[in-house]
C-alpha cells in the first residue's frame, strides 16, 4: 500500500468539495426565477445536496490540512486562484435550458464518478460519495429528463437545447483530466480513475442526445485550467458575492 | 336554487350548523357561494405570500455568511415554495385554477402580505424575518388549524410545524448576531427598527376597520380577531427582544398589569394603505419578478407539453 501524502488528499478533498460549492452557489441564483414553482424546488433540492457535500469535503480538506481552517475559512476566505473547481459548475445559468446542459452533462460524469469514490481507500471520502450516489442518481434523472423534454420539445426549445448542450460541451474534458496529484491518489486507490469513466460517459450523453434529437458537439476548443485556479472571469464576481460577508465583516460568528 | 325557493335555502341551516358545531366543511359539501368565494380569496393569499416571500429572502442565498446558514436558508426557502404549492392545491378543492390564481397575482387582481414588499437590506433581516414575520404568520396560522374549511385547516396545521422550525432558526441568526461585535449587533437593532411596524401590519386593519372579519368569524373561517392576534404577537415578542437586549421601537410598549397585556403605540396605518395599494418599497419589483419568471420560462413549459403530446402520440401508434 502506498502512503498517502496529506498534501495530495488536501489538495483532492478541496477540489471536489469547491466543484460542489461552486455548482451550488450556481443553482441558488434560480431561487424564485425558474419557469416552474416544482422546479424552483427541484433546483433548490439538488442545491441543497451539492452544498451539503460541500460541507463535508471541504471540512475533511480542513482536517486533512492540519492549519486549523474550517469549511468557512475555505469557502469564504480563498481568493480565485486557490479554487480548484473545474470550469463548467462556473458556468453562468445563462437560460434555462443552458443550466439543465451544465447540469446534466456534469450528473452524467458525477454518477460513475460518485460511484467509484464509494470504493476509496479514504474512509471519509468514501462515506461522503456513498451518500452522493444516491442524491445524483436523482438529479440525473431530473436533468436527462429535461434534457430529453427540451431537446425534443418545440422547435424554439430544441434550438435553445442544442445551443445550450454546444455551449457546455468544450468543459467536459477537463472533468476528465487527471494531474501528478491525483495520479498519485489513484495508485493508492484513494482518488478515482477519471479515464475509466468515460466509456460511461459517453453512453449516457449519447443515448441521452439521441432521444431528445439533439447532435453531439464536436470541438477541439477543450478548456482547462481550473484545477490549477486559472478560472473565467465570471468566477471572481460568484466569489465577490459569496465571500462579501466574510470580507466585509472578517473574525465573526454567524 | 336558492331564488327558486320561498323560503331560506335549508342547505344553508345544515351548513352553519356544522360549523357552529365545530365540525369540517369538505370540498364535496354543499357550502354558500360567498364561503367559497371568501375562501377561495384567503387560500390563495396566502399562498401567493408563501410564493412571493421566496424573493426577500432568496436574496440573500448567495450572501447567507456561513455554509451551514446557506444551507438552512435553501432549505427555508424551499418549504415556502412547498407551502405555496400545497396551499394552491387546497384552493383548487374550492373549484380554482393554479394558473388564474397566478394570473390574478401577477396582473395585481390579488393580494399577498404587504410585509414581503419591504427588501432585506442586511444580514440580520434573514434573523428578522425567521424571527418576527414567521412569528406573525404562525400566531395567524395556529388559528387557522381550527378554521371550518377541512382542507385548510389541515394544510395548516403542516405548515405550522415547519414554520415554526424557520422562527427558531430566526431567532438564531439574531442571537448570533446580539452575542456578537458591536457592530454585529446593531446590525440587528437596526433591523428590528424597520421590520417592528410591518409585522405588526400583517395581522391586518383594527378590527374597527376589517370589513369582512364579522361574517369570517361567523362561518369560522377566522376564530381570532386581528387586534386580539396581534396582541398575542406583541406579548410574545416582547420578552423575547429583552432576551436579545434589542429595543422595540415603540416608545409607547409598556406592560399594563391591569390588563395582563403590553400596551403599544398605533401601528402607521397610513403606510399599511399605501403598500396595500401598491406602493411600498418593493411591490413593483415583486411582480416583476414574478412576471418575468412567468414569461421567461413560458417557452420551457410549452415544450414540456409538447414533448408530452409526442411522447403520447407515440404510445397511441405503437399500441395500435
Amino acid at each position: 500500500m502506498t502512503t498517502v501524502s496529506n498534501d495530495d488528499l488536501f489538495a483532492y478533498a478541496l477540489r471536489l468539495g469547491d466543484d460542489s460549492l461552486i455548482l451550488g452557489q450556481r443553482l441558488g441564483e434560480w431561487c424564485a426565477k425558474s419557469p416552474e414553482m416544482e422546479l424552483d424546488i427541484a433546483l433548490m433540492n439538488t442545491a441543497l445536496d451539492v452544498l451539503g457535500r460541500a460541507r463535508g469535503f471541504l471540512t475533511y480538506a480542513g482536517q486533512v490540512e492540519g492549519n486549523g481552517r474550517d469549511e468557512d475559512a475555505l469557502a469564504f476566505l480563498r481568493d480565485v486562484e486557490a479554487f480548484g473547481n473545474v470550469l463548467l459548475v462556473e458556468q453562468p445559468n445563462g437560460n434555462f435550458a443552458d443550466t439543465i446542459a451544465r447540469q446534466f452533462l456534469f450528473d452524467a460524469f458525477d454518477l460513475p464518478f460518485m460511484e467509484a469514490l464509494a470504493a476509496s481507500a479514504d474512509e471519509t471520502l468514501s462515506a461522503i460519495a456513498a451518500k452522493a450516489v444516491k442524491e445524483t442518481a436523482y438529479h440525473l434523472r431530473f436533468s436527462r429528463e429535461w434534457t430529453i423534454r427540451l431537446g425534443d420539445g418545440t422547435e424554439e426549445s430544441h434550438a435553445r437545447m442544442q445551443a445550450a448542450v454546444n455551449e457546455m460541451w468544450p468543459y467536459v474534458h477537463e472533468l476528465f483530466e487527471m494531474d501528478a496529484v491525483e495520479e498519485r491518489l489513484c495508485a493508492a486507490g484513494v482518488a478515482v480513475d477519471r479515464a475509466a469513466l468515460r466509456d460511461r460517459f459517453e453512453r449516457t450523453v449519447a443515448d441521452t442526445l439521441a432521444e431528445a434529437t439533439l447532435t453531439r458537439p464536436e470541438t477541439s476548443w477543450r478548456p482547462v485550467g481550473g484545477r490549477h485556479g486559472r478560472h473565467t472571469e465570471q468566477f471572481g464576481h460568484l466569489l465577490a458575492e459569496m465571500q462579501w460577508m466574510q470580507r466585509a465583516y472578517p473574525g465573526c460568528t454567524w | 336554487m336558492k331564488d327558486a325557493l320561498s323560503g331560506p335555502d335549508p342547505r344553508e341551516a345544515a351548513f352553519q350548523a356544522t360549523v357552529d358545531s365545530e365540525g369540517k366543511i369538505e370540498p364535496k359539501d354543499w357550502m354558500p357561494e360567498a364561503y367559497r368565494k371568501t375562501l377561495i380569496r384567503q387560500i390563495s393569499q396566502h399562498a401567493h405570500s408563501e410564493i412571493i416571500g421566496m424573493q426577500p429572502e432568496g436574496n440573500w442565498i448567495g450572501r447567507a455568511p456561513t455554509l451551514r446558514r446557506k444551507v438552512a436558508l435553501v432549505a427555508k426557502v424551499q418549504d415556502e415554495a412547498g407551502h405555496g404549492l400545497y396551499l394552491y392545491s387546497a384552493a383548487e378543492t374550492l373549484g380554482a385554477s393554479r394558473d388564474d390564481m397566478v394570473d390574478a397575482l401577477i396582473d395585481g387582481r390579488a393580494k399577498y402580505s404587504t410585509i414581503f414588499n419591504y427588501p432585506t437590506l442586511t444580514w440580520a433581516d434573514i434573523g428578522t424575518i425567521g424571527w418576527l414575520v414567521d412569528g406573525a404568520a404562525i400566531i395567524n396560522q395556529v388559528a387557522l388549524c381550527r378554521t371550518s374549511y377541512g382542507p385548510y385547516a389541515r394544510a395548516m396545521v403542516r405548515i405550522c410545524k415547519e414554520e415554526s422550525f424557520h422562527q427558531r432558526q430566526g431567532y438564531e441568526i439574531l442571537v448570533d448576531l446580539c452575542q456578537g461585535t458591536a457592530e454585529q449587533k446593531r446590525m440587528a437593532q437596526e433591523s428590528l427598527n424597520r421590520w417592528w411596524w410591518p409585522a405588526l401590519m400583517m395581522f391586518g386593519p383594527s378590527d374597527d376597520n376589517s370589513p369582512n372579519s364579522a361574517q369570517s368569524m361567523a362561518w369560522k373561517i377566522k376564530r381570532l380577531s386581528n387586534d386580539e392576534l396581534r396582541q398575542r404577537f406583541v406579548d410574545q415578542s416582547v420578552p423575547q427582544a429583552e432576551y436579545l437586549g434589542l429595543t422595540i421601537p415603540d416608545p409607547d410598549l409598556k406592560w399594563n398589569a391591569e390588563r395582563g397585556h403590553y400596551d403599544f403605540g398605533e401601528v402607521p396605518w397610513d403606510e399599511f394603505m399605501e403598500v396595500l395599494k401598491g406602493n411600498g418599497p418593493c411591490n413593483r419589483q415583486r411582480m416583476e419578478a414574478r412576471r418575468k419568471a412567468r414569461d421567461d420560462g413560458a417557452w420551457v413549459r410549452e415544450a414540456a407539453l409538447a414533448h408530452a403530446a409526442k411522447r403520447a402520440a407515440r404510445a397511441e401508434k405503437s399500441a395500435a
